[in-house]
């Protein structure tokens, strides 16, 4: 598809664009340094370890009930981890608080899609940006002044930035509660890019998809890493998505890492066959 | 025909009065209100004053219940807490209403504030069940702190005064209270066009969600608390200065009921519920009053169940409101609006 033309960006971008890309040897995004994770007797997590190189497309994958969820809601703060460190951007923020952890320019969707479903797209996307605004309870309502320019400011980026880049233009009104599913998976990726993440979360952005909304959303990823210059750590089961956009895979089975490496590696590497489709013995 | 009113900048997308018939129906309500102690009669004119400090509190209780998902029960109680902070405050310290009202709104956040700390443990019903103590325990302090309170005996307050004139006709009062109820609303409504309202509105819809985002729980839901604790502490003000005296059972838990009834039926989370709420919970007990009065002839014992019926009628109208129309009058508001913007053609 070719690229459009949009107007000046006013997001700041967290890495210079390409350059970062380029420098792949520059120190992780993020990194999770043996983490632990149980519930009860069962543990979910035992000590994972995972880098995010900035500026790529990292995929976690793994049978199902391999840990992939379960290490990103320690990630993303749902989760305490029971031991191990985070670190993200230089920052340690093992036990920042989870609102918190949105200021450090963490985004993230979900599996099972977590929009806000009385409220408009547009007011959805809007709330992705809380963060960056500063409106004040009486400033908010008196409304004139601060306030409105603000949120004039705030609907003229979205509009720009946004809505338009995802193509939702024609449903910014409406209650995402009326939506169907794939629109809803791309509000909720709209509402993370509202927080002008440096990192992106993605929670199996593509299930449940049929092949044209795959396709559409893969293509949103990739224009997102390089024109926002955004990272982007997903877990996903499509394979053929995750072979195609991933510049690093991570497989994880049974709470622990099995191997990583280069997308075409981990098809042929043994162990991630045997996770997959069990000891080539028990097949025979 | 008003489709294709489109508009060319986002500021003006963004506006309240999108429309000019919103803009001139706006104006003609200010125009109404501002007719209205000419034209009608000093009963009139007392119900108005009480639909605009019902409406008040029940905004509270619409950013709190409607916007926020926390549902008190103790909204009626802490209306009272603003009521009895007013006669106090009045009372000991002599001073005008302008600097007597924002006191009290004051007291009543604290109050709010303090009962809404169980919030940040726990949710939902048991949230509400907490509420319903916090109604308890403000009438009953209210009833047995005599030396401050004047107890069951009530309590009464000399009257708000502007340029040396007291306030005491209908109409005057009517003049004083209704200018701050339709401010109050506009307050609230410009809350949920920013970042504030919506933070509260996603705590509702997914307060996982919502923390991911950035919204701090704690701070949004103790606000949420304050903001309609202060609420409930102006309409009690208001409501001091309309009646100038108050007894502690005035605030018991059935005026939380009430409260809550007018916002389902008015229609929550939407600015215009409360008002429409309002409206309709003062307006029962009088058409009631009118349909009793005209079967007295035929039945004379029939007055003595005016209370009950108002009772009755008013869980009727909640039942009848859930299973038919659960967003309330506001939704029903709403599609007449759509029906006129879409004329002629069919909705």
């Amino acid at each position: 598809m070719a690229r459009r033309n949009r107007g000046p960006r006013l997001f700041r971008r967290p890495q210079s664009g390409v350059l970062a890309i380029v420098t792949t040897a520059s120190a992780p995004l993020l990194r999770a340094e043996g983490i632990e994770l149980s519930f009860g007797g069962v543990a979910a997590l035992k000590s994972v370890s995972l880098d995010v190189q900035p500026g790529g497309i990292t995929a976690l994958i793994g049978p199902n009930g391999a840990g992939k969820t379960s290490l990103f809601n320690v990630i993303s703060g749902f989760h305490k981890a029971d031991a191990g460190r985070l670190i993200f951007d230089g920052t340690d923020f093992t036990n920042l608080a989870t609102h918190k952890r949105a200021a450090l320019g963490m985004a993230r969707t979900f599996q099972n899609i977590s929009l806000f479903p009385g409220m408009t797209v547009l007011d959805n996307i809007k709330l992705g940006a809380h963060t960056h605004l500063k409106t004040g309870v009486l400033a908010a309502g008196l409304f004139w002044g601060p306030a409105r320019r603000e949120e004039t400011e705030l609907r003229a980026q979205i509009e720009r930035e946004i809505i338009d880049f995802l193509e939702i233009d024609h449903i910014r009104k409406t209650p995402v509660s009326m939506l169907p599913y794939g629109l809803q998976k791309r509000v909720e990726l709209g509402r993370a890019l509202a927080m002008r993440p440096k990192l992106l979360l993605l929670d199996e952005p593509v299930a449940g998809m049929n092949r044209e909304e795959t396709e559409d959303m893969a293509r949103f990823i990739l224009d997102l890493q390089e024109e926002w210059g955004v990272t982007v750590l997903l877990v996903e089961h499509d394979m053929s998505m995750v072979m195609d956009i991933s510049d690093h895979v991570v497989v994880l089975n049974f709470g622990e890492k099995i191997a990583e490496g280069p997308p075409q590696e981990m098809q042929e590497n043994p162990a991630v066959i045997e996770a997959y489709l069990g000891a080539a013995q028990d097949a025979a | 025909m008003l489709i294709g009113d489109y508009k060319a900048t986002y500021a003006a997308d963004e506006a309240i009065f999108r429309s000019w018939p919103v803009r001139y129906g706006f104006a003609a309500m200010v125009a109404g209100l501002v007719l209205l102690p000419f034209a009608a009669n000093s009963f009139i004119v007392f119900l108005a004053t009480q639909v605009a400090i019902y409406t008040v509190a029940i905004t509270g209780l619409n950013i709190l219940t409607g916007y926020t998902g926390l549902i008190s029960l103790g909204h009626g109680a802490l209306v009272g807490v603003g009521a009895y902070a007013t006669a106090i405050l009045a009372n000991w310290l002599g001073v005008p209403f302008w600097v007597v009202i924002p006191m009290a709104v004051a007291v009543t956040a604290g109050v709010g504030l303090m009962f809404g700390l169980p919030s940040l443990r726990i949710r939902g019903l048991y949230l509400t069940i907490a509420t319903l103590a916090a109604s308890f325990i403000i009438v009953f302090v209210i009833e047995h702190w005599g030396s401050v309170t004047n107890g069951d005996s009530g309590i009464t307050l000399a009257p708000a005064s502007v340029f040396g004139i007291d306030l005491v006709s209908d109409p005057q009062k009517y003049a004083l209270i209704v200018p701050i109820a339709v401010l109050a609303v506009l307050f609230a409504q410009n809350l949920f066009r920013t970042r504030i309202g919506r933070a509260f509105i996603a705590i509702r819809d997914s307060d996982y969600s919502a923390e991911i985002i950035g919204v701090g729980l704690t701070r949004y839901k103790l606000l949420a608390f304050g903001l309609g604790s202060a609420y409930a502490g102006l309409a009690g003000s208001l409501w001091a200065y309309n009646f100038l005296a108050l007894l502690p059972t005035q605030f018991e838990l059935q005026l939380s009921i009430i409260f809550l009834a007018a916002l389902v039926v008015g229609g929550s989370a939407r600015t215009l519920g409360p008002v429409f709420g309002a409206v309709f919970v003062i307006l029962i007990p009088e058409m009631l009053k009118w349909v009793f009065g005209f079967l007295t002839p035929f039945n004379p014992t029939i007055v003595e169940y005016t209370a009950p019926a108002n009772t009755i009628a008013y869980g009727l109208l909640i039942i009848v409101f859930m299973i038919f129309e659960p967003m309330g009058l506001a939704a029903i508001w709403t599609r007449i609006w759509r029906y006129i913007n879409l004329w002629p053609f069919s909705p």
